[in-house]
């Protein structure tokens, strides 16, 4: 049936069976994450049992997008008991069906257990989720992506109703550009604005593209906004149709997500079933349709001229700007470019009002920012906070500091665009301007946390060696420089470099930030400037040569107990009963696992 | 499937040509394009042969020589890097005797790498086909290359 007004909207949303009217709905992740440990299955397994019981009048179980805590997935929220279960595995279905469904008592074993090893049962309790806040992820988790009525119960569509039924175009970019909001993307530019160019150009067509390339790594928000709720991308990017004037809109999202676009295609359906998207939406003469394009590997991609001459079916290089896509985009016409969690941010605004969302965040950074927290912190998952929340809270309060409390050295932010940020900075306020000041960068919020263990240097070099691999090559200094730059860490990192290769990489990294034509370039360096600046020391130890690469013994510390030669996964460690044990060297993959067995700290780190 | 049908799915424009590579790619035992089948996508589309090899070579996943049966894409990636991901790539290059890039003599397996996999909450990891493989020890890597070895003669 089709939908023409704000009242039908209403009617619908009034009629969707909310999840307090069953004795119990069970929340379970189907997010990729999680499916790759099964979930789909345990799902499965206990709808099974559902049906077999004849519950499904009762019992509510929906498969929802990622429950953001995902370090600790496969999860269940299950209400309104309030309880959340961790780590859920095929073998414990039996016991949530029998014991928590039909009996009603708490499974223990399968509870979070927090740093202090207290039980925790309901996510509410959690550090994780406390001090968090929810806009653009309003929905992840919470609905079943693959049902548009949940979507439409949480109010979705009504903002597209509103625009399209009681606002002029011009209003809706008003109320954007006075929200604050700024892309997403990692640029950071004003979303109302560059909407607002685009409409400004005469054109008899126009195109609204979305970017889901998401080539950061450790970044995931935008697949899970995608898999979790891809009606308010879809609901975004036909209000950006209508403010700017395009009746055609592309998702361009990259090959590797190939999973997430089943729940995307399902969307897209039933949001044209219902007239929220194709001719004639709400009833009235504007018509907007959404195509998908795949990327096909290429990090620059994201760059979003290049982005443009990819989905034309070109070799994904850059272009020289202006012209802007605003201007000259897609074939050739005004086009806007922004990103997934840009867009979704967008219905909230209308919505709330702009004053609302501008009540959030800093000074020129509003509203909200989705982090996706991984590497050596023990609550991996993706965190929503607003702008101006300091990183110590973020690493620390949420994310619960390191799994073995060893000592937090850096966060790298901004992936191989970005820089590290070291402990003395932890309690600035993070927003787009603060962060650039302190030589980082906002990117697309990939947060890395690294502990005392991690190699500076190696790091550096795995993004040198990332952004020299992705170079499209279409510049000099970019193409060649940071080549150059990977092989003077890779001569550090083998023990052949000199002191003077200190100087020579920061000699080219300047020249190659100044001299390249697109962001790729120009950031390119970032990563090993910003640890030069706070970690020379690591450096110098490569230059001069002085650095150990494996693991040791020190010889009057062994007590010849044997414990690592056994837990040497290559065999490296030889020595008999209670003598001395040597390690090989060039055998020795510096796994660490002979450091953790050693009841005597004869081991020597790298 | 057949080059043909698969053309026959999408518009006869240049604008499909990566969606076009990706399809055709995906049900190939061997993972690459031929110099033939390139040629037929060209004449279809209308394009230069070269055209069609310039945009194969620019984008990572396309190949135009063959590949191992299981393609092993590890992760090189730095939330995967700083969980020990060093000592799964040592135990993969040991067991395979081969180096990333390379492909072993029995055509089983490539060994390349990979950016980010969007699982670093499980770090570290890598991908076989479209199986993703999370938390990897070396160990675990060990037992999994047995069992798509042991799927061979199976
Ligand atoms: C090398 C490079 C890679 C980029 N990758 C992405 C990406 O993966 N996703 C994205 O949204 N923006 C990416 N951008 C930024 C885009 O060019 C563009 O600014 C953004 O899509 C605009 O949307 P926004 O204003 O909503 O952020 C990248 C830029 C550069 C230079
Ligand atoms: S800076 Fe690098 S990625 Fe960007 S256009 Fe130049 S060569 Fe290509
Ligand atoms: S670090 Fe790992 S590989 Fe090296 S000696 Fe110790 S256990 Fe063996
Ligand atoms: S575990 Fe420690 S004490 Fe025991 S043999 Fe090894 S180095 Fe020596
Ligand atoms: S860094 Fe390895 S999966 Fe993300």
């Amino acid at each position: 049936m089709k939908t023409n007004s704000l009242d039908s909207l209403k009617t619908w949303a009034k009629s969707v069976r909310s999840d307090s009217e069953f004795r119990i709905t069970i929340l379970a992740c189907a997010g990729t994450s999680c499916l790759s440990s099964e979930s789909d299955l345990i799902i499965e397994m206990l709808q099974a049992k559902i049906d077999e019981h004849n519950l499904n009048g009762e019992v509510n179980l929906k498969k929802v997008g990622c429950l953001r805590f995902c370090g600790e997935g496969p999860i269940m929220f299950i209400e309104p008991d309030n309880i959340t279960y961790v780590r859920v595995a095929i073998k414990d279905v039996d016991d949530i069906f029998t014991k928590h469904i039909l009996e009603g008592t708490t499974i223990t074993r399968l509870l979070y257990t927090s740093k202090k090893n207290e039980l925790i049962e309901s996510y509410e309790n959690m550090n994780f989720f406390k001090k968090q806040f929810r806009i653009a992820l309003r929905n992840v988790g919470d609905i079943d992506p693959r049902n548009i009525d949940e979507y439409v119960a949480q109010d979705g569509y009504k903002a597209l109703g509103m625009s399209l039924l009681e606002k002029t175009p011009d209003e809706v970019i008003k109320i954007v550009k006075e929200s604050g909001l700024r892309g997403r993307g990692g640029g950071g530019f004003p979303t109302g604005l560059k909407w607002a160019y685009t409409a400004a150009v005469k054109s008899d067509e126009k195109y609204v593209i979305c970017n889901a390339d998401e080539g950061d790594p450790g970044a995931f928000m935008d697949r899970s906004i995608i898999e979790g709720d891809p009606h308010s991308l879809i609901e975004a990017m036909t209000i950006a149709g209508y403010a700017i004037g395009a009746n055609q809109g592309y998702i361009y999202i990259r090959a590797e997500y190939a999973i997430s676009l089943e729940p995307l295609n399902i969307a897209l359906n039933q949001a044209k079933e219902h007239g929220l998207l194709g001719e004639n939406i709400f009833g009235t003469d504007f018509s907007f349709d959404i195509g998908i394009k795949l990327g096909a590997g290429a990090f620059v991609c994201g760059e979003e001229t290049a982005l443009i001459r990819s989905m034309e079916g070109h070799r994904g290089e850059p272009d020289k700007k202006p012209p802007y896509p605003s201007e000259s985009g897609f074939r050739g016409k005004p086009t806007s470019v922004n990103n997934v969690e840009t867009f979704v941010n967008v219905p909230a605004i209308i919505l709330n009002g702009a004053e609302w969302f501008a009540s959030f965040g800093t000074e020129r950074s509003k509203g909200t920012k989705v982090f996706a927290l991984a590497g050596n912190v023990k609550n991996i998952g993706l965190v929503e906070v607003p702008m101006g929340t300091t990183l110590r809270e973020i690493i620390f309060d949420i994310g619960g500091g390191h799994p073995e409390n060893k000592t937090i050295k850096a966060v790298q932010i901004g992936g191989p665009s970005g820089g590290v940020i070291t402990e003395e900075y932890f309690d600035t306020p993070i927003d787009y301007d603060s962060l650039t000041a302190i030589g980082a960068m906002m990117g697309s919020g990939g947060l890395i946390v690294m502990d005392e263990d991690s190699d500076m240097v190696e790091i550096a070099k795995f993004y040198l060696d990332f952004t020299q691999d992705e170079s499209c090559g279409k510049c000099t200094p970019c193409r060649i420089g940071t080549k150059r730059m990977f092989e003077i860490l890779e001569r550090l990192t083998n023990m052949e470099g000199e002191p003077a290769d200190l100087e020579r990489l920061e000699t080219l990294g300047y020249n190659i930030k100044n001299t390249s034509l697109c962001g790729l370039g120009q950031t390119a360096p970032n990563p090993v400037l910003s640890t030069m600046k706070f970690f020379k020391e690591e450096y110098e130890a490569y230059a001069y040569r002085t650095k150990r690469t494996s693991y040791a013994i020190e010889g009057k510390k062994c007590i010849g107990c044997t414990k690592c030669a056994r837990v040497c996964p290559v065999n490296c460690i030889t020595g008999k009963v209670r003598e001395i044990h040597t390690i090989d060297e060039s055998a020795c993959i510096a796994c660490g696992a002979c450091y953790d067995a050693c009841p005597t700290q004869a081991i020597l780190k790298p | 499937m057949q080059l043909r049908e698969i053309l026959g799915k999408y518009p006869k424009t240049e604008d499909y040509l990566i969606e076009i590579l990706l399809d055709y790619q995906k049900t190939k035992i061997h993972h690459y394009l031929s110099e033939e089948e390139l040629k037929e996508i060209a004449e279809h589309l209308n394009i230069s042969e070269s055209k069609v090899s310039s945009v194969m070579t620019f984008y990572t996943l396309f190949s135009m020589k063959p590949k191992g049966q299981y393609v092993i894409q590890i992760c090189h990636d730095v939330p995967c890097y700083v969980n020990d991901q060093n000592s799964i790539l040592k135990t993969l290059t040991n067991l395979l005797n081969i180096q990333v890039g390379e492909t072993t003599e029995d055509k089983m397996f490539t060994l390349e790498y990979t950016s980010c996999l969007g699982a670093c909450d499980k770090a570290p990891a890598m991908r076989i086909g479209e199986k993703t493989f999370t938390a990897l020890t070396p160990n675990k890597v060990k037992a999994i290359l047995a069992e798509y070895r042991g799927k061979k003669h199976a």
